[in-house]
């Protein structure tokens, strides 16, 4: 377990106690808590709600920037949209495949719609970007 | 507004004057002092227009080593308030043009800091995370005898990697409520909030659990001793204490329920 702040045995309250807390563990307290005030007096400079919002959006492209290439359910194919695609195309594939069986013409390829069947990428060839 | 180019930065709001240490320095350096109104004590400090004014504010927000240092520094005198009295922190960025409209938001708010009072008396916040550890175990081997080309057999170790980290993951997520469940029987209240973003958690390991507990100071000792407990009892999982907090998320829940962005 890890102890952020002071030793348990000690339990002194507050001060500068919590301060090697990490600064998430600040924000998420002194930005999304705390009393709000508001009503009919406007007492605020600021819109408080546009404010939080603005701060939600800093520290949201903040994560943004350092998460990317590092996430990896975001580039895995199996969880992601490209795992839709392989389907799709898979689905295409045998649609082309029954239909070439039935002893159909080939149909005229729909731009945009299917490719001709050896550009596609079966998942088999699949490569794997994340290793394992 | 102010016409000096000054407003009124508040801090927090205590019951009564009592509070024995000297606070610290507040965001802008100032000299924090208190204003008394209607039975309230609010904890102020002057600050200049040209850095916390709203234009300021909404320039200066956006610089996360600013943010980082004002709210180090606004949870610094807050925390500092509470170790000596029951205390209703303020949202960061509660500014007032000036000393008199802070009496008027301690009398018209009155009842709303007399009930967020009564509500935190004698208690504490503490965060309690828990970091899971996700590693799968090797996959299963699939052989080179197994039907199909490597192709095949490269998707059979794939999908029981990706189902057996399914299931880690769906176990760590109910070990997870268990030890919220577990840690809100001590607590007066509790709640779980979204994992902390990445980026400001200095972690980006899965996080199943983020909660925060409002707990009597008399059990905090109990409370803390649970946590260890849990630790040990959750192998998987790596618990992180943080704590004590003000109650920076047991004070304004009823009051902003209806403000809070979505």
């Amino acid at each position: 377990m890890t102890m952020s702040g002071r030793e348990p045995a000690g339990m002194q309250p507050y001060g500068s106690g919590h301060q090697p807390a990490n600064l998430g563990d600040i924000l998420e307290r002194v930005l999304d808590k705390g009393l709000v005030i508001a009503g009919d007096i406007q007492i605020n400079l600021l819109d408080i709600e546009l404010l939080t919002i603005k701060l939600r959006l800093v520290i949201a492209s903040l994560e943004t920037a350092k998460a990317v290439g590092i996430d990896w359910w975001e580039h895995d194919p199996w969880l992601s949209g490209s795992a839709r695609d392989l389907e799709l195309e898979n689905r295409a594939l045998r649609d082309r495949l029954a239909a070439l069986d039935a002893g159909e013409t080939m149909p005229a390829v729909e731009s945009g719609r299917q490719q001709p069947a050896q550009q596609h990428t079966a998942p088999e060839t699949t490569e794997d970007d994340r290793g394992g | 507004m102010a016409d000096d180019g000054t407003g009124v930065w508040v801090y927090a709001v205590v019951g009564g004057g009592r509070y024995g240490d000297e606070l610290p320095a507040g965001v802008a350096a100032e000299r924090v002092r208190t204003i008394e109104a209607a039975g309230l004590t609010a904890v102020v400090g002057t600050v200049g227009l040209d850095d916390f004014g709203e234009a300021a504010l909404r320039r200066n927000l956006e610089d996360l080593d600013w943010l980082e240092t004002t709210a180090r520094t606004h949870d610094a005198v807050v925390g500092a308030v509470a170790r000596n009295a029951d205390t209703v922190p303020l949202r960061l960025a509660t500014v007032c043009a000036d000393d008199e409209q802070v009496r008027a938001l301690l009398a018209e708010s009155r009842r709303d800091f007399e009930a967020a009072l009564r509500q935190i008396a004698g208690r504490a916040e503490w965060g309690v995370r828990a970091i899971a550890d996700t590693t799968a175990p090797p996959a299963p081997d699939v052989g080179t005898d197994a039907p199909g080309g490597a192709g095949a057999r490269y998707l059979a170790r794939r999908r029981a990697e990706l189902s057996s980290r399914d299931d880690i993951e769906r176990a760590l997520a109910a070990e997870a409520e268990s030890v919220h469940t577990t840690l809100l029987r001590l607590a007066a209240m509790g709640r779980r909030q979204s994992p902390t973003a990445p980026a400001l958690a200095g972690t980006r390991e899965w996080m199943p659990l983020n909660g925060t507990y409002l707990v009597d100071r008399d059990r905090a000792r109990e409370f803390a001793d649970a946590v260890a407990s849990l630790d040990r009892d959750h192998e998987r999982l790596r618990l992180e204490l943080t704590g004590p907090w003000p109650p920076y998320s047991f004070t304004g829940i009823e009051r902003d329920s209806g403000r809070e962005s979505p």
